[in-house]
């Protein structure tokens, strides 16, 4: 007496079974455990280092992991006042970083010079690496740095993960 | 504890002493403050006997003052600290725009090393003697000596290839300086002004 096997439904498997898209689930993981490359250049790393401790906590979004090599790392937090000495430092371990990478400028600094109109400050680290987040405030609070992160996070949502990031940025800053 | 605004006896006769061995070609008193103004050519031997005679053995600082437009056009300043007594000391030489060295301490003070070196980084100053002279704020291979009254406040553009570069700022209106002189708060107060 042979038995049939009901295909449609089984209870035991059901539940675990997600239907999505490819892009959706990629990009999912990939906003989830955005680990951060700190470049705490100036007075803006101090909150940094806030938002990384415990009160602040951002391991609650998963980006918790501070890595200071450039190779494990997926998002640079440019932190601070970049000075011409340093500018061509941070565009080098931005290169060492694998795609997909992302960029936040936290910082008046590190989007557009801050107060610094002077001769040894670069005026926005947009210059010499596409940005995607730019945080104001001088310096911003630990819960603006995370309503940074969480904004990249919605843009990670929104974008095709094979596909090379921002080209258009990218083409502007090589041209 | 009460302040006075007088010169210590004690600095008065530093200077005195001073004034017997080598040429003081002037001295100011300012707000208790002794100010002797040298000639470059005696520094050394001054700063050697202040430090092994008068017991000034602590050097706080070596700065540099243009006066663009004179001549001469720097001003080389130290400040001087005798720990025994707290008392404290000024002492500065001019030197020309055409010859713009200066000898040496850092064989007396060990920590003129830096100075010297922020010195000839910021007004091209350059210090004879010196054991290490390079840039200490700046790249080596930046052109320019940024302090200098003749430097824009937005900097000029640069290029070191692979060391740095730097491009002249976006002033939007300013500099947005504060007048140190005469009127009110209104006239005072930082704004957009003609730097010529
Ligand atoms: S934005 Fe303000 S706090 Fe941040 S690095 Fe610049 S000066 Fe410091």
């Amino acid at each position: 007496m042979s038995t049939i096997t009901p295909a449609a439904y089984d209870s035991k498997i059901e539940g675990n079974v997600i239907f999505t898209k490819l892009d959706s689930a990629i990009n999912w993981m990939r906003k989830n455990s955005l680990w951060p490359m700190p470049m705490g250049l100036a007075c803006c790393a101090i909150e940094l280092m806030a938002t990384g401790a415990s009160r602040y906590d951002i391991s609650r979004f998963g980006a918790e992991v501070m890595r200071f090599s450039p190779r494990q790392s997926d998002v640079m937090i440019v932190a601070g006042t970049v000075t011409y000495k340093m500018a061509l430092a941070v565009k080098r371990i931005w290169d060492q970083m694998p795609e997909p990478k992302w960029c936040i400028a936290m910082g008046a600094c590190a989007s557009s010079g801050g107060m610094y109109r002077s001769y040894a400050v670069l005026q926005g680290i947009d210059t010499l690496i596409p940005v995607d987040v730019y945080i104001s405030g001088c310096p911003p609070r630990p819960e603006a740095l995370i309503e940074g992160l969480l904004r990249l996070q919605r843009k990670i949502e929104g974008e095709h993960s094979f596909l090379a990031q921002k080209p258009e940025l990218v083409a502007a800053l090589r041209s | 504890m009460a302040t006075t605004l007088e010169v210590p006896a004690s600095v008065k006769k530093d200077a005195a002493a001073l004034a017997a061995k080598f040429t003081i070609v002037s001295q100011k008193e300012f707000r208790g403050e002794l100010t002797l103004t040298v000639n470059r050519a005696q520094f050394h031997d001054i700063a050697a006997f202040l430090r092994d005679q008068l017991g000034y053995t602590y050097l706080i600082d070596v700065s540099s003052v243009d006066h663009f437009g004179q001549e001469p056009r720097y001003e080389v300043v130290y400040e001087l600290q005798n720990f025994e007594r707290a008392d404290h000391l000024r002492v500065k030489y001019t030197v020309s725009e055409d010859d713009a060295t200066a000898p040496t301490v850092t064989d007396l003070w060990a920590t003129a090393d830096w100075h010297e070196r922020e010195a000839f980084d910021m007004m091209g100053i350059r210090f004879t003697g010196h054991p290490d002279l390079r840039r200490i704020l700046m790249w080596e291979g930046y052109p320019f000596h940024p302090l200098r009254k003749d430097f824009p406040l937005a900097g000029k553009d640069s290029d070191t290839p692979d060391v740095a570069f730097s491009r002249a700022a976006p002033l939007a209106g300013g500099p947005f300086v504060t007048s140190p002189t005469g009127g009110d708060t209104q006239d005072r107060e930082p704004r957009s002004r003609e730097m010529e």
